[in-house]
């Protein structure tokens, strides 16, 4: 236990993949079975027993210390776990005997099948056992929040590089394995067969585009590529499949492989037919596709209640299909399996699933007046829900990952304003000595005059160079230090304009401007232009009543 | 006589009436005895100053020749006449040269023991415990989640750390009088014998204390070595700078911090730290209270720090407690100037 604690308190203040990568590669090669397969199942999230309340923490360490010296050291640290794996009070006896600290597999085979009574002391024997760095990740481990900034992705992706392997070919065989995933490590050691995924729906890796730019037209043919639309929904994977029984199985991933079928329950009868869809996830509301803002009231929800459910539909839009049934597709070409697609889809029927059309174009110049008005180039109604335009070689495979030159996405020009940079925060990890989290706002009538509010957050979007220019901007016009912002001169005539481009606007009542800005950027430095010229308050409201006319229909 | 008859705080520092003379005076004064050479404890301008050889040495080296009217050296456990009172210095751990200050007037004794430290420290002489009526005791980390731990294990996590992530640059934070010293001693009693790199605010007092005979192996100035050339090293550099502009001379480095505040993530993530080392010269909470106990002292004095947990904890072990309010102390880094040639290099 106290060697998983460590790692996961390198994790806690490592920024950068690569090197969390290689502190995960490290503990699985030093570390052997089972404890290095449940370390990687709690970073996965696959661990399951029932969680901790804090009040049993706190009656623990009430048990143990002054009430006062808890009070003001909980004040200090400000995070209850923390306070109380720094100042337990090792048991006298404890102190004596020493026993040997609990394994991490000790921890959580105990837990599994712990009552609910015996808890306490088992807890209190743990925390006489660990030391300050174990007490913190069990008490993490145990109230199930172990916050770590770690993607289940990264860590299987760790795991993979412990055998050299392909992170996909775990991303497949996942489904079908259970900690402490011996069988895994037992092929990436070398010592085993490839465990097979028997999971009747399983997640395929998802194939993903690059971003087109201007330049790399020219050595492209348009007779190699089909169009479709991009639509800004969220990008999923609908699989079914029979198990041994002959029993549909249906399952709605995430693009990062995650099963989020329990927040779409809705969508889960439309699946019946066995085969995996490439797909966009979207709300239409008679026969209308309907904007991010309002997919979004739908995500993140705990439960999904039926009034939610009706007054959100949830659609599929479907894109490409990896598999018909027993068969894969992935090894055909696009233009194939977008054949199979429209039977496949034809085939199902259903009001729920429909085929997202393809872009008729013969030349670049057609694909951009398409891209630039979708209403009349076959989008109709559904044009404000068009985020770009999607061009896909006619001969690709589906290859996991992000593969050169196969799909492009080529998004509409997003929402640009002028807005002052007001604060900047210092970064992290590279960009640790670089002012490069930037706060900016935009002007509005104040009881003083014109003043600036903030609108938004960015940090990235500008070049190397253009971070270099900055930085020296905020260091020779900082107005006031705290702690790691800096307030930067922002007046009329004083102060740096940076345009702002983003994708969508949404009233929030936590921004004190009452908007909050979706995928802001910096798109460019205006040093050409005078703070007193950057966008109003006003301009971004007129934006969102279009867009809040629309969540509340 | 009152124990506060003989000290008592005052805007300048702790003021010793019948003996005629302040302790770590903050402001100016006639006469100052000086616990150790932390720049929020020894400052310039004083008429006389009483100081351990090295404290007087190391306030020379930041402030010249003329730092004080006239200097008088004492040495650990000699004994001095100061108008109605004795004084005596004794060890305190802390850093090179530090003391703790006994003012015995009359029958009673007081011990103004300064920062102190009672763990383990190579690079100076270990802390005396002296038994007095009343102790005056710091309290940088009077809370008892700071408990502090073996300083090897930590440098053993550094150590760990530059030989997983061999291509890029290790950079520590450490206040520059003592803790970096200390550090560098710790690395060689780990058996890490590579050159140790130091930033230029360093290289001074680093030197003095190689000059007192303090083993610290092969020490290079980082200024002027090519980026490539840093990768795998270990650098020594004031905390302030590991944030800075400076940092951009090396590989992609890995930022660590050694100092007691370390124990609390939250300290360490508003600081960028990647690596957080406690390692810390100040007593930990085991430390103070163990002491505290052993001085047999029934009255204590609690400054600078966490003083209400402290005297919280006195008074439920019923002793005699109060916090002192002192201003103008604490923790080092807050007072350490940055270099003008360093910083917007």
């Amino acid at each position: 236990m106290n060697r998983f604690a460590e790692l996961l308190d390198r994790l806690a203040y490592e920024p950068g993949r690569n090197n969390k990568l290689r502190l995960i590669t490290g503990y699985f090669r030093e570390v052997g079975d089972p404890d290095r397969g449940y370390a990687l199942a709690a970073l996965t999230g696959a661990l399951s027993f029932k969680h901790a309340k804090p009040a049993l923490i706190r009656d623990l360490i009430a048990s143990r210390t002054d009430p006062v010296l808890f009070g003001l050291s909980y004040d200090y640290v400000g995070d209850l776990s923390e306070t109380v794996a720094l100042m337990w009070p090792k048991a006298a006896m404890a102190a004596h005997n020493n026993p040997p600290p609990p394994t991490l597999t000790e921890v959580v085979t105990t837990l599994r099948t712990l009552g609910k009574t015996e808890l306490p002391k088992q807890l209190e024997r743990w925390l006489d056992e660990l030391d300050e760095t174990g007490r913190w990740a069990l008490l993490k481990l145990v109230t199930g929040a172990l916050r770590i900034g770690i993607s289940a992705r990264l860590a299987k992706t760790a795991a993979a590089a412990l055998g050299d392997k392909d992170p996909h070919d775990v991303e497949l065989m996942w489904p079908g394995l259970a900690p402490p995933y011996l069988e895994l490590f037992a092929w990436l050691e070398g010592r085993g067969d490839k465990p097979v995924n028997r999971d009747p729906a399983p997640f395929r890796p998802v194939m993903l585009a690059h971003a087109i730019e201007d330049t790399d037209f020219a050595p492209l043919d348009p007779a190699d590529y089909i169009a479709e639309w991009k639509w800004d929904g969220i990008r999923v994977q609908a699989v079914a499949g029979r198990d041994e029984h002959g029993h549909i199985t249906a399952r709605l991933y995430s693009r990062t492989g995650e099963d989020i079928t329990g927040s779409f329950p809705d969508l889960v009868p439309s699946l019946r037919l066995p085969g995996a869809i490439d797909g966009e996830l979207l709300i239409l509301r008679e026969g209308r596709v309907q904007s991010f803002n309002v997919l979004q009231q739908r995500l993140n929800r705990k439960v999904v209640s039926p009034k939610l459910i009706k007054e959100f539909p949830i659609h599929l839009r479907a894109y490409d299909l990896l598999g018909d049934d027993a068969n894969d597709l992935r090894e055909l070409p696009f233009a194939e399996r977008r054949e199979r697609l429209e039977t496949f889809i034809k085939q199902l029927d259903d009001p729920r699933i429909d085929l997202s059309p393809t872009v008729p174009f013969a030349s670049w110049e057609a694909l951009t007046a398409a891209r630039a008005d979708p209403a009349s180039a076959g989008a109709g109604d559904d044009a404000d829900a068009v985020e770009g335009v999607m061009l896909k070689r006619r001969d690709a495979p589906y290859l996991p990952g992000r593969p050169k030159g196969q799909w492009w996405k080529w998004k509409r020009d997003p929402h640009i304003i002028d807005a002052v940079l007001m604060y900047a925060q210092r970064g992290h990890g590279k960009r640790s000595s670089f002012y490069s989290d930037y706060t900016f706002g935009v002007w509005t009538a104040g009881a003083g005059g014109d003043e600036l509010v903030p609108v938004g957050k960015a940090y990235f979007g500008f070049t190397d160079e253009e971070l270099l220019q900055i930085d020296r901007f905020v260091r020779r016009n900082t107005t006031e230090k705290f702690g790691p912002v800096r307030h930067v001169v922002h007046e009329g005539d004083k102060g740096l304009v940076l345009e702002v481009a983003f994708e969508g606007l949404q009233r929030s009542p936590r921004h004190k401007s009452g908007v909050a800005m979706r995928f802001p950027r910096i798109s460019r430095l205006r040093w050409d232009k005078p703070p007193r010229e950057a966008d109003r308050l006003e301009t971004l409201e007129k934006m969102l009543k279009a867009e809040a006319a629309e969540i509340e229909a | 006589m009152r124990p506060q008859d003989i000290l008592m705080p005052v805007a300048s520092g702790l003021c010793c009436k019948p003996g005629g003379f302040h302790i770590d005076p903050v402001r100016p004064v006639e006469r100052a005895v000086i616990t150790h050479g932390h720049s929020d404890h020894a400052r310039a301008g004083h008429g006389a100053v009483l100081a351990t050889q090295e404290t007087l040495d190391m306030m020379r080296l930041r402030y010249g020749e003329n730092f004080a009217g006239s200097t008088q050296a004492i040495s650990y456990g000699e004994e001095i006449r100061l108008g109605e009172t004795s004084v005596t210095f004794h060890p305190a751990g802390h850093v090179l040269g530090s003391a703790q200050v006994a003012v015995t007037c009359k029958d009673i004794c007081i011990v103004a023991s300064g920062d102190y430290k009672d763990a383990p420290d190579p690079t100076c002489t270990p802390f005396e415990l002296v038994p007095c009526d009343v102790f005056i005791t710091e309290a940088t980390f009077g809370l008892p989640v700071f408990r502090h731990g073996d300083a090897a294990d930590e440098v053993k996590k550094l150590l760990a750390s530059v030989a997983l992530f061999p291509e890029r640059a290790h950079l520590v934070g450490a206040y520059s009088l003592g803790k970096a010293q200390r550090v560098i001693a710790l690395l060689r009693q780990a058996g890490y014998d590579a050159p140790i790199y130091l930033h230029g605010a360093m290289e001074k007092i680093t030197h003095y204390y190689q000059s007192r005979g303090i083993e610290l192996g092969e020490l290079r100035p980082v200024k002027g070595v090519k980026k490539a050339a840093l990768a795998g090293t270990i650098t020594l550099a004031p905390p302030s700078a590991t944030s800075d502009l400076w940092t951009r001379r090396f590989p992609d480095p890995v930022t660590a911090f050694a100092s007691g505040w370390m124990r609390v993530r939250a300290r360490a993530r508003q600081r960028g730290i990647e690596l957080p080392l406690v390692i810390s010269d100040h007593a930990d909470w085991d430390g103070l209270t163990a002491t505290i106990t052993a001085t047999g002292a029934g009255e204590i004095w609690v400054t600078h720090g966490q003083e209400d947990a402290l005297v919280h904890w006195c008074q439920s072990k019923g002793l005699r407690a109060q916090p002192l309010d002192l201003v103008g102390y604490g923790d080092e880094e807050e007072t350490e100037a940055p270099l003008a040639d360093e910083a917007e290099a």
